[in-house]
């Protein structure tokens, strides 16, 4: 069965490409349709959704491509939405944004086995779907250190930052078990005692869209003595940036790259580049390269990352910025061994 | 000839759906794309296969038995907001008996899981009912406040007491496999199941309750006026209760299709609101029990079709079908306008176009009257 998948697929890869040699007489990727189906957060969550839609943005614009994109109503339309796209057969790759979708994902990939399908941040075990996971505790680390790095330690001599999640699942645990790892391993090269703070937003979605109670949670913290908090919150960090803002404090931004929301008061973000994904995932459709299977994408292929631009590239001493890129490199080669939240439960 | 007499009464709502659809479609005009187009999408995303066909009627089935609740509580003069939170709490106990009782015999299971999601949203209704008739607080007010406690409660025992180890979302584990009740694979896999009959059934027994019993009586009694219930013997507080319990247990059947007919477990936020369009629903039917067949139906195929239009249009989104609701519901409610708009009509008919004869014999003063009296 799998092999018969995967021969066809070949030959209908061939058929496409050798027809499109005649059309064009160049070996040029084909222009493709793309159709994206987003969590119920919605394209202008200024996170995790956008940067999905920005890189099918990004697709459309650099490989011409078609993109329709839809939003989810309720957690029974994912099914529907994504049979209505693979039902019009015209679609080259249809890309499902978040974990929720992995049920309805699961049965429509059997119902169409000859549509390729993607999807950001869940793992779905058919030959058809490309599975695309990020190593969220990596970029963390980072991020990590750089907090370890920079904060003062206080009166007691204690260093402490924060940790902000959105919603309480193991995904965002992830963030937070690297963050806090790679802070307490810095502080404590420096012979700092330290401190980690961890609050959640809540345990329902809203906690993605609550900004409110994320500033009220950053407030308390920064009362507390905090001075740089890392908030995996979604829609609800903006709520972090007001309260860095006010309390003179900083603040690291999260998927999307944050440092301009407040310039001056964030430290860096760590960047999940789901665009990225995204991209890479079309790019191989348009040149018949798409397999399924599940990737990883972690600080070695730069799907995870933190941010340096004109925003805060005060607020970082050279110093700190040698010390996380050597970082980097022992996380690549394997010297340094992030906790893995996944691998640690249990 | 009764059937010629109730037409007009059919025809009103209908009319005022239509009106409120053209008007709704008129917008898609002004937003750019072709009305008829995007009522061809509606259409065919709701009814346009077996499978679509099929989540339209997956997602009446709860409208019906929430519209069921509103109205019910409506006869007995009390407005539901509730049934948001009923439906919730009868959710969750059909899920937490599924989970913690997983060895019913089979024959068995359903009718318990049934019974234990009518006892769940009954006990959720029961109580703004209860504070309403011996504590005289409004029930808008509770069951707005119920609404969120529901949610809250339901979040905190699904994270911390049933969750489903294995999965990122918020949910909790599966109940038991006799619980689960047949999907029907005409539907190519869409989730209708036995739950859509047990909603026809429930509209069949809300109808029997409310007209064919003294208890019914009792009920709309109070309903249309308390004062001369009570100076009939009737016990105006005890019929409240009893009808915003029994308006609660009716929400709590939403549990049933959405777990033992699609999920199988309790999702955290598994409605899209489905409490509050069931004021909507019920409002459509008047509070008829039938007509809310058909007003969850319209409701449905509405809430489906439109994510199809995200999908096959430019301009129009799935906000649609929400302007399109309202603009149905304020035709529905402005009926009262349409009969005033209909009276002046006939008098100025009288005065003037149709018969000229009539007209010399009305004068200005008897028209006035005619006016007063509309």
């Amino acid at each position: 069965m799998n092999i018969f998948f995967q021969l066809s697929r070949t030959s209908r890869a061939l058929l496409l490409s050798f027809s499109f040699l005649i059309a064009q007489g160049a070996f040029a990727s084909q222009k493709i349709k793309i159709g994206l189906v987003l969590d119920k957060g919605g394209k202008d969550d200024k996170s995790f959704n956008s940067s999905a839609y920005q890189g099918a943005m990004r697709v459309k614009d650099e490989l011409k491509s078609f993109v329709k994109y839809v939003e989810a109503t309720d957690d029974n339309a994912f099914e529907s939405i994504l049979r209505s796209f693979a039902q019009k057969k015209t679609f080259d790759l249809i890309i499902s944004i978040g974990v929720s979708q992995v049920d309805a994902l699961k049965k429509v990939s059997l119902l169409f086995p000859k549509q390729n399908f993607a999807i950001v941040d869940g793992v779905v075990d058919s030959p058809n779907v490309r599975s695309l996971i990020f190593q969220e505790q990596e970029g963390s680390y980072l991020v990590g250190a750089i907090a370890g790095l920079t904060a003062i330690p206080d009166a007691s001599g204690f260093i402490k930052v924060g940790f902000i999640g959105g919603m309480d699942i193991p995904l965002i645990r992830r963030f937070e078990l690297g963050f806090a790892a790679g802070a307490e391993v810095e502080a404590k090269r420096n012979h700092h005692k330290i401190k980690v703070i961890s609050n959640y937003v809540g345990i329902t979605a809203d906690s993605w869209n609550n900004p409110a109670k994320a500033k009220e949670l950053a407030m308390s913290q920064y009362d507390s003595g905090v001075q740089v908090i890392f908030s995996a919150a979604g829609a609800s960090n903006a709520g972090l940036f007001d309260a860095a803002e006010e309390k003179k404090k900083f603040a690291i931004g999260v998927d999307s790259n944050q440092n301009w929301v407040k310039p001056g008061r964030v430290l860096t973000s760590m960047v999940k580049r789901v665009d990225e994904a995204v991209y890479q995932t079309c790019k191989d459709v348009s040149e018949s390269k798409f397999i399924g299977g599940t990737h990883h994408f972690g600080l070695a292929d730069k799907g995870v990352d933190y941010t340096v631009d004109e925003f805060n590239r005060a607020l970082l001493p050279p110093a700190v910025i040698a010390r996380v890129e050597e970082l980097r490199k022992e996380i690549i080669s394997g010297k340094v061994q992030v906790p893995d939240y996944y691998k640690n439960r249990k | 000839m009764r059937l010629i007499e109730k037409l007009p009464q059919v025809f009103k709502p209908i009319i005022s759906v239509l009106v409120g659809l053209s008007l709704g479609l008129l917008v898609t005009k002004i937003a750019g794309e072709d009305p008829w187009n995007v009522l061809g999408i509606l259409v065919r995303g709701a009814f346009g296969s077996r499978y679509d066909f099929g989540m339209t009627l997956f997602y009446t089935t709860p409208l019906i038995f929430t519209g069921l609740s509103v109205a019910f509580a409506f006869h007995s003069g009390l407005f539901n907001i509730g049934a948001e939170g009923q439906l919730a709490m009868g959710a969750l106990a059909l899920a937490a008996a599924g989970i913690q009782f997983p060895n019913v015999p089979a024959f068995l299971a359903p009718v318990f899981g049934i019974l234990v999601a009518v006892l769940g949203g009954g006990i959720w209704g029961a109580i703004p009912g209860w504070l309403r008739a011996r504590r005289g607080s409004h029930e808008v007010i509770n069951t707005i406040m119920m609404n969120f406690i529901a949610a809250g409660l339901s979040s905190w025992v699904t994270l911390y007491l049933l969750r489903n180890p294995h999965s990122q979302n918020p949910e909790t584990d599966s109940v038991g496999a006799h619980y689960l009740i047949r999907q029907f694979s005409f539907f190519d896999g869409a989730p209708v199941s036995m739950a859509f009959f047990l909603a026809l059934f429930a509209v069949f027994v809300v109808w029997f309750i409310l007209w064919k019993t003294v208890l019914g009586f009792e009920i709309r009694a109070v309903g249309q006026s308390e004062s001369a219930a009570r100076s009939a013997g009737i016990d105006a507080a005890k019929m409240r209760m009893i009808a915003m319990a029994i308006s609660g247990g009716l929400a709590g059947m939403v549990g049933v299709g959405e777990i033992m007919g699609n999920a199988e477990r309790f999702r955290v936020g598994f409605s899209p609101g489905y409490g509050f369009t069931g004021i909507a629903v019920a409002l459509l039917a008047r509070n008829r029990p039938f007509a809310i067949i058909a007003s969850a139906l319209l409701f449905g195929a509405l809430h489906k079709g439109a994510s199809d239009l995200d999908l096959e249009t430019e301009n129009v989104t799935r906000d649609l079908a929400l302007i399109l609701q309202a603009l149905v519901i304020l035709c529905v409610s402005a009926e009262g306008v349409w009969e005033v708009l209909g009276d002046r009509l006939k008098i100025l008919s009288k005065k003037k176009w149709f018969n000229p004869a009539v007209s010399v014999e009305v004068s200005e003063d008897q028209a006035s009257g005619l006016k007063t009296k509309v």
